[in-house]
């Protein structure tokens, strides 16, 4: 086991509060920053829009006491944070009485299967792509795919759906346009199913991965280039051990280290591309549904939404974090 | 049986630089600054602020509101699937309320680029200030810098700035810019730190530090002008990523409403189903002029790193 | 026991090696035509100042040369079969089973992610097909007593070594094969005297214990002294005198290895220090003639255009310079010392 003081673990976890705490937080204070109360704006903005909302005073008498805006803000604020611990958003404005989390519950799994599908493919494949640079039988094409890749990562994510789907599901028609699966077809464990799944879900999860693989490529290659010129390396060569084996155990496994750390750091930006792309492609997943609540001012389920997706992504990097001292024994963090 | 090509690393065998023509005599086109990643970044760049300022001068900025133009026309030379032929009073097309688009290209353009401008300059501001502080003070304070940039980059900018600014209705470009801000200080801080705590200990600071001079002039006499380049390509990355939030934010309809802007152009052309009635340039025009703009800040940025890190030119490339 | 040794053919035959490095402004001739013989058992002791070639030396014969480096010619013959052009096959082969390597500076030498045990466990597995799990930490930890390192060294990480335990981590790591020769590249140069100290006792022990042949690369002249059975001095890429270590102190017959000899501070009479300049010719364009020509207290006209050959002007004493001939007899004078008595 490596070497993971507890001055890491400990910093680790801080962290993960603050990114929660802190985040909340701004969602909470910014908005009120603005003038006026924000309920009862909203509400008559949504009435102004959708003309009529049932039981529209009651929902305001109800959020306002839920929100307790008659309450000094401290209180309103202790009271905020602890709904959020409890993960209690209240219920869904547009479509009353949904609470918010049912509308979470199915959603979530969606993002979150397509999430690491796209960055399970985008790491390894930007890598691996990234590590066979410094094969000497590496096809011409194949280090084309690098300087491309590059210039696709400037692109946001959500060009990237636009564009795909333009070519590919509207000109081409080889793909869906939207929805993660058929209308019409049955949700089960099927393989028909699935299959459908995967088919819907290749135009989505090729937008991420056409705008991130690139950097890793560059990144990996840079890094084996890089780790090549170490001492170790020429010993591995001296030791008359398998090409094959030397290339992994000592270059990539070597090699990978930064791009975990540096993976880490991405994470966010990528949640927020894939909201995009699943708003793109009408894919039922969160960022269908932040869409379709922004559309009707369903505040409760926006703001639940992006604060589940916040937390999934301060887990996310805590878990990446915390896994990491397994794959490198030494940790050279400052503070441990 | 494949070998492992070993790539000549610079590291390992030391190769100089490309070959200088002669050697003590430079040659006024070695300067490092004459890029060609850099020029045509900045080439591309140039070009859209320029359409951006000429076209307020030579075409009709009145044409962006709604109701000034006939409606869903293709760019000149097309006839739309509706059997709209396009002509060259609007050149580029309209959508479906009557905008022009070339007129909204031009008012939409700059409002990007002023996006990115706002938030990389308080980022590198914030930067800067963080950077130094936590480089140069130390201790406590270098601790909780790292710890609230750590928590920053973790935090996925658009989720909070959804949550915000749907909300606050009637965001202006300049408000959308100081909250994208929030999130671009981390990148810089970082940087600037990172060089900060290298350079503090290099010889040339030990003795500006033991020659008397005041930790203000050492900061900014010694240290500064070595962080040029990295502040530079920091400042261009930070503006991309400003510029991609604010597209995500006015893509998903949470951008500014009074004033046109690329990304809203796009969230109006997706509502109105514009792929599927075939009204390509509604949605494909801005498109482009966003992967232009991408791309040629991608490129100054690389190009500001073959300069900061002279190890990534290459001769032949 | 040299004397005994050279009776039998020699282990390895280096003849005519050379080492160029390309750079934009011509060949860098880094090792420009060294022959050596190593017999069965002895150490041999390479030395030289920094640039001298020594080290590219190592790395020619191991052929770990990398660009712009290359073998620009010659012959190694390791045990009759000439180890230069293998195909890869041939050369893993033999790499560690046959020569094995102890790095300078094991500091970056280890993988970093990789145990110390099984680092060794690796290259056993690859020359040896694999083996039970018992057998390999037996075997493991055999060699991690022969050099004296404690029994918990097997499980950690390099990081968790000392520079000292490095260096014998990678000791015992170059005996696994139990291989036919060691070359030792700078091993002790990058450690404290103490540490140095452990170190190089622990090569003599394990030489002693299994009796292998090693080629030591240094620059400390009082160190190999203490560790070499015969030492070659190279200059600019150049074998200019091999002797034995005991001749080569008492006796230095190559002006630079006077110079060496004489640079080394003695504990019991008080000498002048003798500061040299380094290598002064350029790399790319050595002079015609010897090597050492511009730097000479003894330089004659003949240096500056005929190459001096190696000459053994006493028996097991090899020296490359114009100034020894060979008279009638067979036995060689120094010419300087004749002309200063004349």
């Amino acid at each position: 086991m490596g070497g993971m003081t507890r001055g890491y673990l400990l910093r680790r976890v801080l962290i993960f509060f603050l990114t929660i705490w802190i985040a909340a937080s701004i969602i909470w204070l910014i908005p009120r920053l603005a003038p006026g109360d924000p309920i009862t704006a909203m509400v008559s903005r949504m009435l102004s829009r959708s003309g009529y909302i049932r039981d529209s005073a009651a929902i305001i008498e109800g959020w306002k006491a839920r929100f307790g805006l008659n309450d000094p803000l401290p209180v309103q604020y202790i009271r905020y944070l602890s709904n959020i611990i409890h993960l209690d958003f209240g219920y869904s404005l547009a479509y009353f009485p949904t609470t918010v989390n049912e509308i979470i519950a199915l959603a979530l799994p969606w993002t979150v299967g397509l999430l690491l599908i796209a960055v399970f493919i985008t790491f390894i494949l930007g890598n691996f792509l990234g590590a066979v640079m410094v094969w000497r039988g590496t096809p011409r094409l194949f280090r084309m795919l690098i300087p491309v890749g590059m210039i696709f990562t400037s692109l946001p994510s959500i060009l990237a759906a636009i564009f795909l789907i333009y070519v590919f599901a509207f000109l081409l028609n080889w793909f869906p346009m939207m929805g993660p699966y058929d209308i019409g077809m049955q949700p089960g464990f099927n393989l028909a199913f699935i299959g459908n799944v995967i088919y819907h879900g290749t135009l989505p999860a090729l937008s991420i991965v056409i705008v991130s693989f690139g950097y890793w490529s560059l990144g990996m290659r840079g890094m084996m280039i890089t780790v090549e010129g170490e001492d170790y390396m020429q010993l591995a060569r001296a030791k008359g051990l398998s090409p094959f084996y030397v290339l992994y155990r000592y270059m990539v496994r070597n090699a990978i280290l930064p791009q975990v750390t540096a993976f880490a750091l991405t994470l966010g930006g990528l949640v927020s591309g894939q909201v995009l792309v699943e708003y793109m492609f009408s894919y039922q997943g969160m960022g269908s549904i932040i869409y379709n609540a922004i559309l009707t001012q369903d505040f409760p389920v926006i703001q639940g939404t992006s604060f589940i997706l916040i937390l999934m992504t301060a887990l996310a990097v805590l878990i990446i974090d915390l896994l990491y001292p397994l794959i490198d024994p030494r940790i050279s963090y400052e503070r441990g | 049986m494949a070998t492992v090509e070993t790539t000549p690393s610079d590291a390992v065998v030391g190769r100089s630089a490309p070959p200088a023509k002669k050697m003590g005599r430079f040659n006024r086109w070695d300067t490092p600054w004459i890029n060609p990643k850099l020029l045509s970044g900045a080439a591309l760049i140039a070009a859209i602020l320029l359409l951006g300022v000429l076209g307020r001068i030579f075409w009709n900025t009145d044409l962006a509101l709604t109701g000034s133009s006939p409606l869903n026309l293709p760019p000149v030379g097309f006839t739309s699937t509706r059997n709209l032929v396009g002509t060259w009073d609007h050149p580029l097309g309209t959508e479906n309320s009557g905008r022009d688009l070339l007129a909204l290209i031009i008012v939409g353009a700059p409002n990007s680029f002023l996006v990115g401008v706002i938030a990389a300059v308080v980022g590198m501001g914030v930067g800067i200030f963080l950077g130094f502080s936590a480089g140069f003070l130390g201790g406590r304070v270098d601790d909780i810098v790292k710890l609230l940039s750590d928590v920053a980059v973790t935090i996925p900018a658009l989720m909070v700035l959804i949550v915000i600014q749907s909300l606050i209705r009637q965001v202006e470009v300049t408000t959308m810019a100081l909250l994208i801000s929030m999130f671009a200080w981390p990148g810089p801080t970082r940087l600037i730190r990172a060089q900060v705590l290298t350079m503090r200990e290099s010889g040339y600071v030990q003795m500006a530090k033991l020659s008397g001079a005041s930790t203000f002039s050492i900061m900014f006499r010694e240290i500064m002008p070595n962080l040029i380049p990295y502040l530079f390509a920091s400042f261009i990355g930070n503006a991309t990523g400003a510029i991609l939030t604010a597209v995500g934010l006015e893509t998903l309809g949470l951008g500014p409403q009074r004033v046109p802007t690329l990304g809203g152009t796009i969230y109006y052309a997706l509502n109105a189903a514009a792929i599927l009635r075939g009204m390509w340039w509604w949605w494909g025009l801005p498109t482009i002029l966003l992967a232009i703009i991408f791309i040629g800040l991608l490129l100054i940025n690389l190009g500001f790193d073959e300069i900061a890190n002279p190890r990534l030119r290459q001769a032949s490339h | 026991m040299t004397e005994q040794a050279q009776e039998k053919p020699p282990i390895l035959k280096v003849r005519d090696l050379r080492v160029y490095y390309e750079t934009p402004k011509g060949d860098v001739l880094a090792v420009d035509g060294i022959s050596f013989d190593l017999y069965e058992g002895e150490t041999l002791g390479l030395v030289g100042e920094s640039g001298s070639g020594k080290s590219t030396a190592a790395m020619g014969i191991l052929q770990l040369v990398t660009p712009p480096g290359r073998i620009a010619g010659g012959e190694v013959i390791l045990e009759g079969h000439n180890i230069l052009g293998l195909p890869d096959e041939g050369l893993r082969a033999i790499r560690w089973s046959k020569l094995a390597l102890i790095p300078q500076g094991a500091m970056n030498s280890l993988n970093p992610t990789m145990r110390v045990s099984a680092q060794i466990k690796d290259v056993i597995v690859a020359h040896e097909g694999r083996k039970s799990e018992h057998e390999l930490r037996t075997r493991i930890n055999e060699l991690l007593t022969m050099v004296g390192l404690p029994g918990r060294v097997y499980d950690l990480y390099p990081h968790e070594l000392s520079g000292g335990m490095k260096q014998r981590a990678c000791i015992a790591m170059a005996i696994a094969l139990n291989p036919t020769i060691i070359i030792a590249d700078e091993a002790t140069s990058a450690l404290d005297v103490v540490v140095q100290r452990i170190v190089a006792q622990t090569m003599l022990k394990v030489k002693q214990m299994l009796g292998v042949s090693m080629i030591m690369i240094g620059h400390d002249m009082g160190l190999m002294a203490q560790m070499v059975d015969r030492i070659a001095v190279m200059y600019a890429g150049k074998i200019v005198e091999i002797a034995p270590v005991r001749s080569m102190f008492a006796m230095p017959k190559h002006p630079y290895s006077q110079v060496l000899i004489d640079s080394v501070p003695s504990l019991k009479e008080r000498k002048p220090l003798k500061i040299m300049e380094g290598i002064t010719h350029d790399p790319r364009n050595p002079p015609p003639g010897c090597i050492f020509q511009l730097r000479c207290p003894f330089v004659m006209e003949k240096c500056r255009v005929v190459a001096p050959p190696m000459q053994e002007v006493t028996p097991g004493q090899f020296v490359a310079c114009h100034l020894y001939q060979e008279s009638p007899d067979g036995s060689y004078i120094n010419v300087a010392d004749v002309a200063r008595n004349s």
